[in-house]
């Protein structure tokens, strides 16, 4: 098969469950080469589960989920080749230095030994870690032990990059300059990049695209612009007047059931979320002081 | 097995010369396929061992410890009194390999709680996404806890030559103690992940860590023939790859009568048998 004319993602009918609970409901979802895309929801929406069905973590059936036109199910390791991948936790391993961090995953890539220091080195330079890369990690501040994860996935060279969370517990400055190494990055490398968050701030300013996922369900998607713009029209349709220019929390929040015009949901959407993962986010905050 | 597309990223291409500082994080590394993905896991999780334990050698002192003490205490205490027969060698001699299998084990047993460490941390999980067979991830685990293993029993024989044991230093015969630990020590990490996969959170396994740790030491050769135990311990040894390692162990290191064919026949087929096993099961603590 032809992959250069594939999208970076194709999800078809993704559904996943655990035992009884459906944490993911016939999701279709498209994500073009080179765009920043957004999965965004409240907790137990399904994003982690469709961010680890992506990933080959989940066994999926053929033909539901193909990244740059290889099946997921059929071809796990080309589609492993095709990803790197940053998940919600401090990865990194602490008791080697970032560069043994990254050589790491040189080794695990495939990367040849006459390549394998140049290739290291500019991983690290690319996320700004060149000149402590032989400080120990566990020195890292939470910032750039997150860039240290990008340097980890981006030795391999991925088409696209899948990243959860990764500014979660981080102070604004360290968030800011995350995020502009992938932005940096990724006009470098035209990479695709997939990533979930809870900051509708980063969602808004940094993402191309959004899909807003809900009890396991695709809500919405576009721009954040045209999100915006749909919930003018939605609140224009039931006679909502007097309201300020909606903000992206607010079209969350709108597809989400959680506003003030659906105070019963709210206590629902407050269970929801696995325990496992709660307890997950709030160790990596801890972490990250 | 669909090839894997190496062409330039489009938005380079479309957008200009490319980036300098991206040159080489363009082009995807050639995929290593076939039979040499398996070793070269394993020498990259090798590597990451030797690298930890450079970078901080306190587990290889501490860990010394407890060997140190059943050569020096119970080791020394039981030679005095002549209470185990162990057909004319020292019964220091005879402890001596026991407790290195018993140290290495040690070491092995608990890769199982690190694993779920590394699950919890996210790093298992991101190792699994990269381009690595489930059992190739677990063979690298494995033999890294055999090159860890094999450290520490260096410093337990180190520490049994200097309280007087009588040991080879033939290098073919301490070649072939690095592999009897390697093996054995491969098993014992894959019998630990393997219930790690099944049990799946930490606090379960360092139980069933703890409790199976000493009745696989007592249920062995280690401390007595096997001979002294009663009937239905003899079986239970028999099953017993400890048993096996430390009738190897005692062969190559103090020259008594071992069955080393059977022994590393055993341990190879009981370490492959466990990265299969544990590969298996790995999927389990990524859901």
């Amino acid at each position: 098969m032809t992959t250069e004319s594939a999208p970076a993602l194709n999800c078809t009918g993704l559904s996943y469950s655990f035992g009884d609970a459906k944490a993911v409901d016939g999701l279709d979802l498209l994500v073009d080469e080179g765009e920043v895309f957004g999965l965004l929801g409240p907790n137990g929406a399904g994003k982690t589960t469709t961010m680890r069905a992506i990933t080959t973590l989940l066994p999926v059936p053929p033909g539901v989920i193909q990244v740059f036109g290889h099946d997921a199910s059929r071809h796990k390791m080309a589609v492993r080749r095709l990803l790197g991948y940053v998940p919600q936790q401090l990865s990194a391993d602490a008791s080697l230095t970032g560069r043994e961090n990254v050589q790491l995953f040189a080794r695990v890539f495939d990367v040849p030994r006459r390549e394998r220091a140049a290739r290291v080195s500019q991983a690290l330079d690319a996320v700004g870690l060149g000149d402590v890369a032989h400080r120990l990690a566990s020195t890292y501040s939470g910032g750039m032990v997150r860039r240290l994860e990008l340097a980890q996935a981006l030795v391999s060279a991925p088409r696209l990059m899948i990243l959860d969370e990764p500014t979660i517990g981080l102070d604004p400055i360290a968030r800011d300059s995350v995020w502009d190494r992938i932005t940096e990055i990724r006009a470098g490398t035209g990479m695709t990049v997939l990533v979930t968050t809870h900051s509708m701030d980063e969602a808004d300013q940094r993402c191309d695209r959004l899909a807003l996922m809900h009890l396991g369900r695709l809500r919405a998607l576009g721009t954040p612009a045209q999100l915006k713009s749909e919930l003018v029209a939605h609140r224009r349709e039931s006679g909502e007047t007097g309201l300020s220019a909606p903000s992206l929390e607010d079209v969350f929040r709108y597809h989400s059931g959680s506003g003030l015009n659906d105070p019963g949901s709210t206590a629902e959407n407050e269970e929801r979320g696995a325990f496992r993962d709660v307890r997950r986010t709030r160790r990596t905050a801890s972490r990250l002081g | 097995m669909s090839a894997v597309p190496v062409a330039p990223h489009p938005a380079s291409a479309e957008s200009g010369p490319p980036d300098r500082r991206f040159a080489l994080l363009l082009t995807p590394p050639p995929p290593r396929t076939g039979w040499r993905v398996v070793p070269a896991r394993v020498t990259a999780m090798c590597v990451v061992e030797m690298q930890k334990l450079r970078h901080d050698r306190t587990e290889i002192y501490t860990r010394a410890v407890q060997p140190a003490l059943w050569l020096l205490i119970f080791g020394v205490t039981f030679s005095r009194i002549h209470a185990i027969p162990t057909g004319g060698v020292p019964y220091l001699d005879f402890l001596a390999p026991g407790i290195i299998a018993q140290s290495a084990m040690f070491i092995a047993i608990f890769y199982g709680i690190m694993i779920i460490w590394e699950r919890d941390s996210g790093v298992l999980t991101k190792l699994m996404v990269t381009p690595t067979p489930r059992t190739a991830l677990v063979a690298g685990k494995a033999f890294a806890a055999g090159v860890k293993a094999v450290i520490q029993a260096a410093v337990v024989i180190v520490i049994a030559a200097l309280i007087g044991v009588g040991m080879t230093w033939n290098p073919l015969r301490l070649l072939g103690v690095v592999v009897v630990v390697v093996l054995a020590s491969a098993f014992f990490s894959c019998l630990s992940m393997s219930i790690a996969g099944i049990v799946l959170t930490r606090d379960r396994l360092m139980g069933i860590g703890q409790a199976i740790t000493m009745p696989l030491f007592f249920a062995s050769n280690a401390l007595y023939p096997v001979a002294l135990m009663p009937g239905w311990l003899q079986a239970v040894s028999r099953v017993n790859p400890l048993s096996y390692e430390v009738d190897a162990l005692r062969g190559l290191l103090i020259g008594t009568q071992a069955h080393l064919g059977l022994d590393l026949a055993v341990l190879a087929f009981a370490a492959l048998a466990g990265i299969v096993a544990a590969g298996s099961l790995l999927g389990r603590l990524a859901r």
